[in-house]
């Protein structure tokens, strides 16, 4: 017994060095040297200060953006603190904040249903193609830009399915959001 | 339900059952300690381990002493945890200047990753430092997959083995499972999860400006309005890739950020979340072809794996019927399918995934004691939400967890056996040993521990409205899955949650952390002692009258058996819980 346990302390230090501290480092320096910006969470950068990140959704909420997903993670998409709602189908307080989105974001039809769920995360980056097109009557209205063009902005914004196959149709809310705001830049 | 949803269920199994066959007779290799690619490389490290902790290669072991020594190592490991917790305030690689972790919670943590369950009572990235993460926590991810794929390699080796007193060698074991399976799977997966964007850094987190400041407005305690602007985001970093991979290959499942895989540094893409499922499955459908193979008979491997692939269909379809349904509480909601959006209950899903990638899932990880989850399983409807509930409560077997799927899976083989015996009123035989009433007993005290503690847990905390009923977020049958599953998840070792639940009490962290301790090394032991004494037995050669074990009328039996046996012991917790939700839910209540 005695011997097990002298020999389950010395495994315990030597492969926690090896899983713990060496594993982790040598995946570190390899994923810098190949890929360093995805290693680093793909920041968007300007003018020298950090506005994002490809993968982080931010808050839109005025009538001049795109709106993102509701986020449990605050009203900030704070990324230190993701979280989903939990609220389970027959909640009333699900009920009650569905009905109030509804209110804020109901233009015309029916809403999307993305548009006024809060995702997993409470970070989801994207929107379904639906919801972008579903505003985009509000914000064209709101910027004084034509339906038309913002109807292609939104579909050249359309990431497909990867490889063909996996995932589903989406469109980045930071990205479009992003391009939105340089195509009334210059049509200004 | 969308075609393009099956299409990618149907290719996700054509790889799990093509990735068989070959996983499988390279981990008995391994575990034979036959010749394989990576031993110029890792032999010279195994023996350098050897050495300086004592193993002696040769040794073999009783199946006392191979549990003792389990025992001990996962005591150790689990105290390291707890340390490393506790001080990591004064520990390197801490940017954020986390404090201390609270002693209850250090408990819960440290059992938790120990038995490979990862509930995850407290967020990550609010509370783990960096260092905290790769020493303390993902290092449990190693070993409590090695530990469970060493006792699943020991079973089988009682089954295969005749006459003999003597399991195989715990450490041994243990680093031939790591060192050849775990951490080479494990480098490649990680790297290739960077590659599509899962984060890889030991920087404090960065502090964003956002494209359009958010005005927020509550309600304070004194019941006045206050509006704050919120101009910034905080966003969390970390070694998240490293972790990543064997958190997945290792069914594991605690995530490095509170959202787990469905936060998009841990789960960027299609893709990365396609690999995540099928890592899930990897070694346990590998497990099934060793099995066949070490026990001399591929047929009944392939038979086992029968009857899990059917538990999985049933499970995956009834989840995606699920969720691809409208919640009839929400109106003037489009809620359907169409090219534009996946429809269905979106709450607490991610857009990228959509429907049918998070039913399946919720269904992978429950079926396999990962717990990983990429969308909320306490927002799915009542069925979808049934779904990744029965998988656990039938003790996830369904490939299960890394070893303890086999294991448990095993189990049941030798129950069914013993009913298939009863039946015909022979002496029941499994593959040449006679199965007496001592294995039996063996196999269902492994059985009857785990509803005891289930059902007896989530009994006393909805008697209790101080410690129990407070932590609910969700009233009616929904409060009472939400605790049904959390005592299931931590007992099953599986550590997904119904997460609307505050688990960060006193009462939860005490009585979880019993029911993971419990749920893990009190079924380890009769397990083990079944296999000590089958590989006992003396082989006594089939005849007309042996029931075989690998023709389909066998998978047909083993999948009766397990769904009796789940059935008799958990439905009226069930329909009191998501089958009541469900009726109600049809009938416009709301909670």
């Amino acid at each position: 017994m005695k011997r097990h346990l002298v020999t389950a302390s010395l495994y315990t230090v030597i492969t926690a060095v090896l899983l713990g501290v060496i594993y982790p480092l040598t995946i570190t320096v390899l994923a810098h040297v190949l890929f360093p910006a995805k290693a680093s969470g793909e920041l968007l950068k300007s003018n020298g200060v950090i506005v994002g990140s490809r993968l982080i959704g931010q808050p839109f909420s005025g009538p001049r953006y795109f709106h993102s997903r509701p986020s449990a993670a605050g009203a900030g998409y704070d990324a230190a603190a993701s979280s989903g709602s939990n609220l389970g189908p027959t909640s009333k307080a699900l009920v009650d904040r569905v009905q109030s989105s509804i209110a804020t974001e109901s233009v015309s039809g029916a809403l999307p249903i993305d548009l006024i769920t809060a995702s997993g995360s409470g970070l989801d980056p994207d929107i379904t193609p639906a919801s972008a097109l579903y505003q985009v009557e509000r914000v064209a209205a709101e910027r004084k830009l034509s339906p038309q063009a913002l109807q292609s902005l939104v579909a050249s914004n359309i990431i497909q399915r990867q490889l063909g196959l996996l995932g589903e149709p989406r469109v980045n809310i930071l990205a479009l959001n992003m391009e939105l705001d340089r195509l009334s830049g210059q049509s200004r | 339900m969308t075609l393009n949803g099956w299409l990618q269920i149907a290719i996700f199994f054509a790889l799990v059952l093509l990735s068989a066959k070959p996983m499988g007779s390279y981990m008995t290799r391994v575990f034979e300690r036959r010749k394989t690619f990576l031993d110029p490389v890792l032999r010279p490290v195994e023996r350098l381990l050897y050495r300086a902790t004592g193993v002696r290669e040769g040794e073999e072991m009783r199946w006392t002493e191979y549990a003792s020594s389990m025992l001990i190592f996962s005591l150790v490991t689990m105290l390291l945890t707890f340390a490393v917790e506790r001080l990591q305030h004064l520990l390197p690689l801490n940017p954020q200047h986390l404090p201390a972790v609270a002693p209850d919670l250090a408990w819960n943590t440290a059992v938790s990753f120990t038995t490979n369950t990862n509930w995850q009572a407290y967020s990550p990235e609010s509370t783990m430092s960096y260092l905290t993460q790769m020493l303390g926590l993902a290092t449990h991810n190693f070993w409590s997959a090695a530990v469970g794929l060493a006792l699943a390699i020991a079973f089988i080796r009682g089954i295969a083995r005749r006459e003999m007193k003597t399991l195989g060698n715990f450490w041994v074991d243990l680093t031939r499972g790591t060192l050849w399976v775990l951490l080479p799977i494990s480098i490649v997966f990680a790297l290739v999860l960077v590659s599509q964007g899962v984060v890889q850094n030991l920087r404090p987190y960065d502090t964003v400006q956002l494209l359009e400041p958010q005005k927020v407005t509550a309600t304070g305690a004194d019941g006045k309005m206050t509006t704050t602007a919120v101009t910034t985001q905080t966003i969390a970093q970390g070694p998240v890739a490293s972790q990543e991979a064997i958190k997945m290959l290792g069914t594991n499942g605690g995530g490095f950020f509170n959202a787990n895989s469905s936060h998009p540094f841990e789960n960027p893409t299609p893709l990365t979340n396609f690999l995540q499922m099928l890592s899930i499955f990897l070694i346990p459908a590998g497990l099934t072809f060793t099995l066949g193979q070490m026990v001399g008979s591929p047929k009944h491997g392939w038979a086992v794996f029968a009857a899990m692939s059917v538990l999985w269909f049933a499970g995956v379809l009834t989840c995606y019927w699920a969720e691809a349904q409208p919640n009839p509480l929400l109106h003037g909601v489009d809620q359907r399918a169409s090219i534009t959006q996946a429809g269905g209950n979106m709450e607490g899903k991610e857009v990228r995934f959509g429907i049918a990638n998070s039913a399946l899932f919720a269904t992978v990880t429950t079926d396999a004691s990962c717990g990983a989850v990429n969308s909320m399983h306490d927002s799915f409807t009542p069925l979808g939400g049934l779904v990744p509930l029965t998988n656990i409560l039938l003790g996830e077997i369904i490939f299960g967890g890394v070893g303890a799927g086999m294991y448990g899976m095993l189990i049941f083989v030798v129950l069914s056996v013993f009913i298939a015996g009863l039946m015909v009123g022979r002496t029941p035989e499994y593959l040449g040993k006679k199965i007496e009433s001592k294995d039996v007993q063996l196999a269902m005290l492994y059985l009857l521990i785990f509803p005891f503690v289930i059902l007896g847990f989530t009994a006393i905390s909805v008697q209790a409205p101080s410690f129990g009923l407070s932590s609910l977020a969700n009233h009616g049958p929904h409060g009472l899955s939400e605790i049904l599953y959390a005592y299931t998840s931590a007992t099953g070792n599986n550590g997904s949650a119904f997460a609307g639940l505050n688990a960060n009490t006193h009462w939860y962290n005490a009585s979880l952390g019993i029911a993971m301790f419990v749920g893990r090394f009190c079924m380890l032991i009769p397990m083990l002692a079944i296999a000590g004494n089958l590989a006992a037995k003396k082989s006594i050669p089939a005849s007309a009258g042996t029931f075989p074990v690998t023709t389909p009328l066998f998978s047909i039996l083993l999948v009766g058996v397990i769904l009796i046996v789940g059935a008799l012991t958990f439905f009226p917790a069930l329909a009191l819980g998501p089958i009541l939700e469900h009726l109600l839910m049809l009938s416009g209540h709301s909670f």
